[in-house]
């Protein structure tokens, strides 16, 4: 971010780690983040997948894929993802990672100036995509799902309950204090944690744009730009607050009035335009004991399933 | 110097609260302090014009009791504690050459109009200035430049253009500097630098870096045409 290049990555980073590990990938081996409304993917070969985050309705030439859980999919066999039902984004995860270049260390795709990903653009029909090699435990793992006619094998198994919320569309995400909070007028902080915002139609992977009663400051104040963070909430001239997602720019000049607990970052990710979404206060240290403790809870579901299908068996 | 959190995954030291030489001079000897300190835990830093935010991953802080984030700003208060006698590795000098009018600078001749001069000394204003990397930020290699000469500081456009080409050198209110890639922008358009700001394929993906000088220097349309990295 030194160099002016954002941070990137998927939007919803829980369910894009939770898709790797149902698969026996590295957490950062590369996905693929469809928004709204999915691709058909044709399977040159038998793949371990899996889908997690939101569902949009995955099948496997005609068999229901349910979101969370793992699937074998024989060589030439279809995956068909529709429509979002719940949540936004579903993150496919292949066993091996997606084959995509490393560009300053990260296998994302950076739109706006074209790098990474499959030539710095998103995916389209016709494009045939490599995955990299699978892990012995993906390889248990898909050795547990094969299926003597063929037929897809899908998991029973699948991460730990707190590891896949239910996505709301009207979820209360927790927001720690801005550097500019205390210079919200008193109506304004009482109006941004007890009235509910809309996601515009003008959101994108760079930031949420919310709709509401506007808020303002007390006074102006001329500010200098200055590093923001994914998950910081700026306050535009305008008085519609902009919650940083993904591809933000990595310095702002607005006003920043809160920050999104990072485990809460999901619930955002997850809403689409015409979603709303309500804020309440968090501390800082309140914040990041959640934070741990679902870094706890993943380590936690990872051990468990190598504990299961590292040793080779079922 | 003041420390406080930037969301749960941020440290934001702040080092003065104005753009000016000296105030730069802090943020980079806090930036070269962080580095050198090797802090485990800490991911990305990010200068600006008068403050450092240190990017980190609350579970590799070092230390048990209190939360991450209050021991990475004790253990950055150690290492900032006194910045006063840095010592910075000089600043390179880069210099930008600028075909300058015409169009690749649709907006020169308004600008010099709006300022009672010629086109040609607009050119020798903007020139032979050296200007100093302030920040990078807004997009790759964008880099706030401080130092545009005052009689040609021009406020923005009132209809920004959608498509501004990259490599396009302009000026807008007190600030100059060049879009590295197509982008919109309100900016006055004044010139077209044939050098790439920002390349992927480059050992060094950003040309400009916080803390250089930066000088234009005007080419002919054929050198221009004929520019070879």
């Amino acid at each position: 971010m030194r160099q002016g290049i954002p941070g990137g990555g998927a939007m919803d980073r829980r369910a894009c780690r939770v898709a790797n590990l149902l698969v026996g990938n590295d957490e950062r081996a590369a996905v693929l983040e469809a928004a709204l409304i999915g691709p058909s993917i044709e399977f040159h070969a038998t793949t371990l997948i899996a889908v997690a985050g939101g569902d949009l309705e995955a099948s496997i030439d005609g068999t229901r894929l349910p979101v969370w859980h793992a699937a074998l999919v024989p060589a030439g066999a279809t995956l068909r993802l529709g429509a979002a039902t719940t949540g936004c984004r579903a993150y496919v995860a292949f066993a091996g990672g997606i084959d995509v270049p490393c560009v300053f260390e990260s296998r994302s795709t950076y739109l706006r100036a074209a790098f990474g990903g499959v030539d710095g653009r998103a995916i389209r029909a016709g494009d045939v995509v490599g995955l990299g090699e699978p892990s012995s435990m993906s390889r248990h793992i898909a050795a547990s799902l094969a299926r003597e006619n063929g037929a897809v094998g899908i998991a029973h198994w699948s991460a730990g309950a707190t590891l896949r919320p239910a996505y709301s569309v009207e979820p209360t995400v927790r927001l720690l204090d801005g550097t500019h909070t205390s210079l919200l007028s008193e109506p304004s902080r009482q109006r941004l944690f007890t009235e509910r915002f809309r996601i515009s139609a003008s959101s994108d992977r760079m930031g949420y744009r919310l709709e509401g009663t506007p808020l303002s400051l007390e006074r102006p104040i001329e500010l200098l730009s200055e590093a923001v963070a994914f998950g910081t909430m700026q306050l535009p001239p305008g008085g519609a607050p902009i919650v940083l997602m993904a591809d933000r720019q990595t310095t702002g000049g607005y006003p920043r009035i809160g920050e999104v607990a990072s485990v809460d970052l999901p619930l955002i990710a997850q809403l689409k335009p015409g979603d709303f979404v309500r804020f309440e206060p968090i501390s800082l240290d309140d914040a990041q004991a959640l934070y741990l403790a679902q870094e706890a809870e993943l380590a936690q579901a990872r051990a468990g399933l190598e504990w299961r299908f590292s040793r080779g068996t079922t | 110097m003041h420390l406080a959190p930037l969301g749960d995954h941020a440290v934001l030291v702040t080092l003065g609260d104005s753009i000016g030489e000296a105030t730069h001079r802090r943020v980079q000897a806090a930036v070269a302090r962080i580095d050198h300190a090797r802090i485990r835990g800490v991911v990305d830093l990010v200068p600006a014009f008068a403050s450092v935010a240190v990017h980190y991953d609350p579970r590799a802080v070092e230390g048990d009791g209190g939360s991450p984030y209050a021991r990475l700003r004790d253990r950055l208060r150690r290492e900032l504690s006194d910045l006063t006698n840095e010592e910075l590795p000089p600043a390179r000098v880069v210099e930008i050459p600028v075909c300058y009018g015409d169009e690749l600078g649709p907006d020169l001749d308004e600008v010099a109009t709006m300022h009672e001069m010629s086109a040609a000394d607009v050119i020798r204003l903007h020139s032979d200035a050296l200007y100093l990397v302030y920040m990078v930020g807004f997009m790759p290699g964008f880099a706030y430049l401080g130092g545009l000469p005052e009689l040609i500081a021009t406020p923005r456009r009132s209809s920004p253009r959608s498509a501004v080409p990259a490599g396009t050198v302009g000026i807008g209110g007190s600030q100059t500097g060049v879009y590295p890639l197509v982008s919109p922008g309100g900016w006055n358009l004044i010139g077209r630098t044939p050098r790439k700001m920002f390349d992927i394929g480059r050992d060094e993906a950003t040309l400009l870096a916080t803390g250089d000088r930066v000088r234009f220097r005007p080419i002919t349309r054929a050198e221009f045409d004929d520019w070879r990295e």
